[in-house]
């Protein structure tokens, strides 16, 4: 019998992604044997069980990891910067549970939970990849759970909408991402990372700049960065409220995270040709955003244009290329992750309470009417634009700083400018609710909704570290110092 | 420690309002009166204790926020600090005062937010950090706007969007030119940052400063948002916020950038002279109360900024004794203005008049607070207004000139104000059912109405006891000196 040679495999190292995986295992299985009324507590338990402990598991890993090693014949990363990343996921994840608890799907509660623990454990596997087979692996790994998640209310015309628009032009995104890679491989001859950035002195320079341009706009796809964000507003606006919220923060946590390590650690000797593409993708995110959501009506497609000018915020950390930048990155997605999953989840509650999409108008008197969550919404509202006393206003001032440091101020004004643009779609949200009577037909469907304590537990957390992340931002700079320490800027 | 507690004891109030649940909106209203008198009273415990002969930083309070860009939270008070603080706190106590005796809708959001107001423009004018100082001063706009998109008046939501994008564009600015300072000098610290001559950064800071003043031709926002919100929110606008503005061309401006500030002077006291000349104009001409009030601070804060940007000592000393009294003045303006309105139900001058007869205590105070505005010798307002001439005129005659106009015009517009509330025949829109001053009114206005009187009498109790004696010594030696 021939030996075929295995790598040694760091168990330890994989736990968040084994955790999440044995939990989508057990809401997969279990439920079979339950019966019907138990199903949605039983996953949702065994959910929260799991992120916590994934997000435990990094932790514990983050505080073991003082050096970076590669594991898995180099094809994965243990480093802090991964496990930084892969707690934002799970703690992503585990506020999504709580919005997604009161969210009921006849049949298919069991197979939701597995998509949502399974797309998370294809992100963490996707942050911690060291190369580009693994980091084409974790992108369709969690990619197809999405789509299968955007689709999963199939009684409804707009979520299928939703799920089908993103399959095709999300496997469009991968399919320019693989053939860039391709194309890097062939000129380099390398599939590791640290390799790639060894062999690109003797490369063929048009090949290994055109596959970097495809891989940049394929994670674009992934980041939902102008003009690679075709499929957001429509899938953002058809999917699942639930969904949509885990989305919007675990996605661009995974895509955002990558992108910068892949472009700092492979591509260093063409830093003078990313660094600049992308400050130009930072732009065209920022004004396309923000002047496609002024018109929004609906506000979860608000929402989405809003998340396409937050990556252009994201991605001028990265276009900076400095060590600053990479801590303003960790840092603005912390709050940003918060703040995205709370607005949704408010967003969801007050979907549930009209049964019907939430426009502009569906909020009117929110803010009397319910004042935990409308205040809890104005603050996310004004932090979103980046006031005080949200954890955002430290992100963008760093994003701001590292742009400035950099030498490259224009950055920041063209930062400030589309700050003001934003103004006026966010704090048309605060208008609605405060300054609008509710309006005749808006009341609630189906007389007074019951309390969801699972989704309000989920919008206070998310409140908690929207204001905690101000105020103890210190320690929280610390931790995205060490994990972006790991990386060697080229600034 | 005190100046710690000077901020955050009415933003701590404005929480505990919001969150009890108070059994009638009376209650939380009388508990956000409780706060603003506490604070009151802590201001005026911290006025007597002052050392009026030190120019340096007083309460100190330093901790590390993020340090490895050199942010804390450090705040202090310098005593010119310390007369806007008291400003801030007495008009707020005012306002407060006066919303609990009009039993505004929802009274206790309301009150929380005007105390959270407060908080954040007493952190404005004691904040000893870049950043700190940015952060207060985004806090101020989110109450406001609020208070004016939820109980202004039926422009209100056009008001609010102009208001909020006109400032938040200036203060955006700002953002970028406190980044690009920082970090050009490694710390955000103002008690360390040294001159900077970066035309660019001090635009930046003029962009949000010549905003909220506002200086001409910045003041889209002003008529609408002075007219739209509540008297007293317009009362807290035109008397506090707006000298946060012209503080901020003090301790940041002429601070840290005294070569820009030379080569800029013309262009900057060109446009305040317009805009004291224009705004006067446009107080005489305007239709209504608020208008008239509106325009003259548009007008009497324009000259502020001449005073300041004399920048030598008498101009000093006038500019920060104007911040003080143009602030209670157009508070007991506004404020009586909202009693005019309340009992009229317009503001529209042509429909009022003839209010004086029977209503004697309405028709005292309105004629002293407009006497006063107007400058009559003896005023507090003029002595600010003096010390401003003086000041600007080693500048050059040509700039008191026009400032000697702008007085001649206060007089026209205050008078026209007077004579079409108060005299003439009764308007359509006065009837008799228009009470005198309410009891609960008197004693709000009374007691502004005083203060002011006493400054005019002492207008030393403030020029004396501020810039440590001399400007040039309580910030840095950093003035050129006076030609």
């Amino acid at each position: 019998m021939t030996k075929f040679p295995t790598p040694s495999i760091d168990w330890a190292a994989l736990s968040p992604e084994l955790i999440l995986l044995g939990g989508a295992a057990v809401c997969l299985l279990v439920p079979l044997f339950l019966p019907h009324a138990w199903r949605r507590h039983f996953c949702a338990f065994v959910s929260i069980l799991s992120f916590v402990g994934a997000g435990a598991a990094a932790i514990a890993l983050f505080q073991m990891d003082e050096t970076a090693t590669a594991i898995v014949a180099d094809a994965i990363n243990r480093d802090r910067l991964a496990e930084l990343a892969q707690v934002l996921i799970a703690g992503s994840g585990l506020l999504a549970v709580g919005v997604s608890y009161a969210y009921v799907l006849r049949e298919r509660m069991g197979e939701y939970y597995t998509l949502l623990l399974a797309a998370s454990a294809g992100m963490c596997f996707f942050v911690a990849a060291n190369n580009l087979m693994t980091m084409f692996l974790g992108l369709e790994w969690f990619s197809i759970s999405l789509y299968i998640l955007c689709a999963i209310a199939i009684e409804e015309p707009v979520s299928l909408e939703a799920g089908l628009k993103y399959l095709i032009v999300g496997s469009f995104g991968s399919a320019i991402l693989l053939f860039g890679s391709a194309f890097v491989y062939g000129a380099t001859g390398a599939i590791g990372f640290a390799d790639i950035a060894a062999a690109s002195g003797d490369a063929d320079q048009l090949f290994l700049v055109t596959g970097l341009a495809m891989i940049i706009v394929g994670l674009g796809f992934k980041a939902s960065a102008a003009p690679f964000h075709m499929w957001t507003p429509d899938v953002y606006q058809g999917a699942p409220t639930p969904v949509t919220a885990f989305m919007s923060a675990a996605t661009k946590i995974a895509a955002l995270v990558l992108t910068m390590r892949l472009l700092v650690t492979a591509f260093p000797s063409e830093e003078n040709l990313w660094t600049i593409s992308l400050a130009v993708i930072v732009c065209i995110s920022l004004a396309w955003g923000n002047l496609g959501a002024l018109v929004q009506t609906d506000v979860k497609r608000m929402l989405a244009y809003s998340s396409i000018s937050h990556a252009g915020f994201l991605l001028m950390p990265i276009a900076v290329a400095s060590p600053l930048g990479g801590r303003a990155l960790m840092y603005y997605l912390i709050s940003y992750a918060a703040m995205s999953i709370g607005a949704f989840a408010i967003v969801a509650a007050r979907e549930r309470e009209l049964a019907r999409p939430v426009t502009l108008d569906g909020m009117a008197g929110m803010g009397w009417e319910r004042p935990g969550m409308g205040a809890a919404m104005t603050l996310f509202m004004f932090g979103f634009i980046g006031l005080p006393p949200a954890g955002l206003f430290i992100g963008k001032f760093y994003a701001f700083s590292a742009a400035v440091d950099r030498g490259w101020a224009w950055l920041a004004v063209v930062g400030a400018i589309a700050t003001v643009v934003s103004i006026y779609y966010y704090l048309g949200v605060v208008r609605a609710m405060y300054f609008q009577p509710a309006a005749v037909g808006v009341a609630s469907a189906g007389g007074s909704p019951s309390r969801e304590l699972a989704l309000g537990t989920s919008v206070l957390l998310a409140v908690v570290v929207t204001i905690g992340s101000f105020v103890a931002a210190q320690p929280l700079l610390d931790i995205a110092t060490d994990a972006v320490s790991v990386l060697s800027f080229p600034h | 420690m005190l100046t710690s507690i000077l901020i955050f004891l009415p933003i701590a109030g404005a929480l505990f309002v919001w969150i009890v649940p108070w059994p009638t909106p009376r209650a939380a209203g009388g508990a956000a009166l409780l706060v603003a008198l506490a604070e009151l009273i802590v201001w005026v415990n911290r006025t007597l204790n002052f050392d009026y002969g030190n120019p340096g930083l007083q309460d100190e309070a330093s901790h590390s926020w993020f340090s490895d860009l050199g942010v804390s939270y450090t705040v202090g008070l310098f005593d010119f600090s310390l007369w806007l603080v008291g400003l801030t706190v007495v008009v707020t106590t005012a306002a407060v005062a006066y919303g609990f005796w009009s039993g505004r809708e929802r009274l206790g959001v309301y009150l929380g937010l005007l105390l959270f107001l407060e908080g954040a423009t007493v952190g404005v004018f004691a904040a000893q950090d870049l950043l700190l100082f940015y952060v207060f001063w985004e806090a101020m706009m989110i109450p406001l706007y609020i208070l004016i998109g939820v109980w202004g008046g039926p422009g209100r939501v056009g008001a609010t969007i102009k208001f909020v994008i006109y400032t938040l564009a200036g203060s955006l600015l700002m953002l970028v030119s406190v980044i690009a300072l920082g970090l050009s000098a490694g710390t955000f610290d103002m008690r360390e940052i040294g001159e900077s001559s970066s035309t660019w950064i001090f635009l930046g800071f003029a962009a949000a400063f010549a905003v909220k003043a506002p200086i001409w031709p910045f003041h889209g926002w002003l008529p609408d948002t002075y007219r739209e919100s509540p008297a007293e929110v317009s009362a807290i606008l035109s008397g506090v916020i707006s000298k946060a503005a012209t503080y901020g061309f003090l301790r940041i401006g002429l601070v840290f950038f005294p070569s820009v500030v030379a080569d800029w002077r013309t262009v900057i006291l060109v446009l305040a002279t317009i805009g004291l000349v224009y705004g006067s104009l446009l107080a005489f001409r305007a239709p209504d109360i608020r208008g008239v009030i509106a325009y003259s601070s548009l007008a009497q804060v324009n000259l502020i900024v001449i005073g300041l940007f004399a920048v030598n000592d008498s101009g000093l000393s006038g500019a920060l004794l104007q911040m003080v009294t143009h602030g209670l003045v157009s508070a007991v303006l506004f404020l009586l203005a909202g009693a005019v309105e309340r009992r009229a139900a317009t503001g529209d001058l042509s429909r009022l008049g003839g209010m004086a007869r029977g209503r004697p205590i309405l028709a005292t105070t309105l004629i002293t607070a407009g006497v006063i505005a107007l400058a009559v010798p003896g005023s507090s307002v003029f002595a600010g207004e003096f010390l401003i001439l003086n000041g600007i005129f080693t500048r050059g005659w040509g700039w008191a000139v026009a400032g000697a106009v702008a007085i001649v015009l206060a007089a026209m517009y205050m008078l026209r104000l007077i004579s079409a509330v108060l005299h003439r025949d009764p308007g359509p829109a006065v009837t008799d059912a228009a009470l005198d001053l309410r009891p609960a009114e008197i004693s709000v206005i009374v007691p502004l109405v005083t203060v002011l009187l006493a400054l005019s009498f002492w207008p030393a109790a403030i020029t004396d006891h501020s810039f440590g004696g001399r400007p040039a010594d309580s910030l840095g030696s950093r003035f050129e000196a006076a030609p």
